[in-house]
């Protein structure tokens, strides 16, 4: 089976279908990442470009191995020491990175809508590292995958996903997988981050940590962006651990298997206590390694639809 | 238009017979694999390992080989093929590695199968055991062992069907 789309730009262009056979084909990649050549000849000679408007280290590695390790050559371009800085427009910027013989360009920008734009721009597969606070989609890709390999499946699974949701692309790429895997979820966060507004995506709004984990299969903590703070979202960091910081004893509310998940990069002591993240239930390495393998059939899977 | 090439008798002959002429050319089983190749290798090396079991008495390790990754038309094809997972139960280093697949006709599976055992470790020798031989070679390979030798026209279709896909026992030409 071939995806629909020669692009990933989100999650909501994807059919529950499509989801499983990335999910699928990223377990047979996750076997490559276990062995002693850690790398399979199936891109060789295809070139892919990291184009990242935005800081980036574990997501921009993650798919520079997950490229490497499919034998295609990367070349990235971090946009603060290109010629951007020097007034280039993204347009041009790509134009110039398919002249270079790109044949598939993954963009991070601080734009929600870039990836779409820019693939309807140009015949490379683009693949969406992150726009603006839209989506994230391969975050949410490897978040299923981990669960999956925790829990069996997605349906039917109770997932709670707690902090900043507004501003969350991770969370708003998660909230489309779930729901269109059958999962149940739950935001839970201070109402002036998780506005009740989000109830018409078809998930339970919960200001008060204690009864949003009652009996959940998955925690997944979202970073507290530390630019949001004194701006009136929440009164301090101190407060905000105070009521919605996981800690040991809000983990024995949730289901005794519980997995508990952060993409990273975690604010100790402000959204999670160090205890739960290094705790035997903590995932969050596993999402790291997972992030590979997913990426790669991310990048396999794209490269074989014709533009 | 089909005809029926082997029954279960026939196979079950045939699975013997390269049984046997594996355990000869290997004088024993000492520090042989099966890789199956996915898809319809699998349940062929299973069938052999029990086979030789029952022979020889020791069990043999067997594995699952998928070589979609290491195909040579990744670039030509109009989709790309399902990755389906690599299961080898023992190091490659060393082993005897007998290749297993259902049918021989290009050879470029058994090329690709190669490569990707080559990425798995350092087998002291491998060798190729097919169901069905039905030529047409388009790279130097030749199988070791060899159920039947059947003449083909390129545009026929050779369909092995194995009781562990719920099917009866069969090989048939269309």
């Amino acid at each position: 089976m071939n995806l629909r789309s020669k692009d990933l730009i989100s999650i909501k262009d994807l059919s529950a279908e499509e989801i499983g056979h990335i999910l699928e084909t990223a377990s047979g990649f996750k076997d490559v990442l276990g062995r002693d050549i850690k790398k399979v000849p199936a891109l060789r000679g295809k070139t892919t470009v990291n184009l990242f408007y935005e800081p980036s280290t574990r997501t921009r590695t993650s798919f520079e191995v997950a490229a490497k390790r499919l034998s295609t050559d990367v070349i990235n371009i971090a946009t603060s020491t290109s010629s951007v800085v020097k007034g280039e427009t993204l347009l041009d910027t790509a134009k110039t990175v398919l002249a270079l013989g790109a044949d598939i360009v993954v963009i991070r920008h601080g734009c929600s809508g870039t990836p779409h734009f820019l693939a309807k721009n140009i015949d490379a597969s683009v693949v969406n590292a992150g726009d603006g606070t839209n989506e994230h989609p391969t975050q949410a890709l490897l978040d299923l995958f981990t669960m999956k390999e925790n829990k069996g499946g997605i349906k039917g699974l109770e997932v709670a996903i707690v902090g900043d949701i507004l501003h969350s692309r991770v969370a708003k790429s998660n909230i489309y997988a779930l729901t269109k895997l059958g999962a149940k979820v739950r935001l839970i966060g201070p109402p002036t981050l998780v506005p009740d507004c989000l109830k018409d995506l078809g998930v339970g709004v919960y200001s008060d940590m204690n009864t949003g984990l009652e009996a959940v299969d998955v925690i997944m903590m979202l970073r507290i962006q530390l630019e949001r703070q004194g701006k009136g979202f929440f009164p301090s960091t101190h407060e905000y651990f105070r009521n919605w910081g996981l800690t040991a004893a809000r983990v024995a509310r949730a289901k005794k298997d519980v997995i508990i998940m952060h993409p990273g990069p975690m604010n100790r002591g402000i959204e999670i206590a160090s205890e739960v993240a290094d705790s035997n239930r903590s995932v969050i390495l596993d999402q790291v390694t997972n992030g590979i393998a997913v990426r790669m059939a991310v990048l396999y899977l794209v490269s074989g639809v014709k533009g | 238009m089909s005809k029926e090439l082997l029954d279960k008798k026939d196979i079950e002959r045939a699975i013997t017979r390269m049984a046997h002429e594996i355990i000869e050319k290997n004088k024993g089983t000492r520090s042989i694999c099966l890789i199956g190749i996915q898809q319809g290798g699998v349940h062929l090396a299973n069938r052999l390992s029990l086979k030789l079991k029952e022979i020889e008495g020791s069990s043999i390790p067997v594995g699952i080989l998928d070589i979609a990754l290491y195909r040579d038309d990744l670039n030509v094809r109009k989709e790309q093929p399902v990755v389906r997972r690599t299961q080898v139960p023992c190091e490659m280093n060393d082993r005897r590695v007998v290749l297993v697949d259902d049918v021989l006709f290009t050879g470029r599976s058994i090329r690709a199968a190669m490569d990707a055992i080559m990425d798995l470790g350092r087998p002291s020798t491998i060798q190729l055991a097919v169901l069905v031989d039905r030529g047409h070679r388009e790279l130097p390979i030749k199988a070791d062992f060899v159920g039947k030798n059947i003449p083909t026209a390129m545009n026929e279709t050779v369909i092995v069907q194995l009781a562990e896909d719920g099917v009866e026992d069969r090989v048939v030409l269309e």
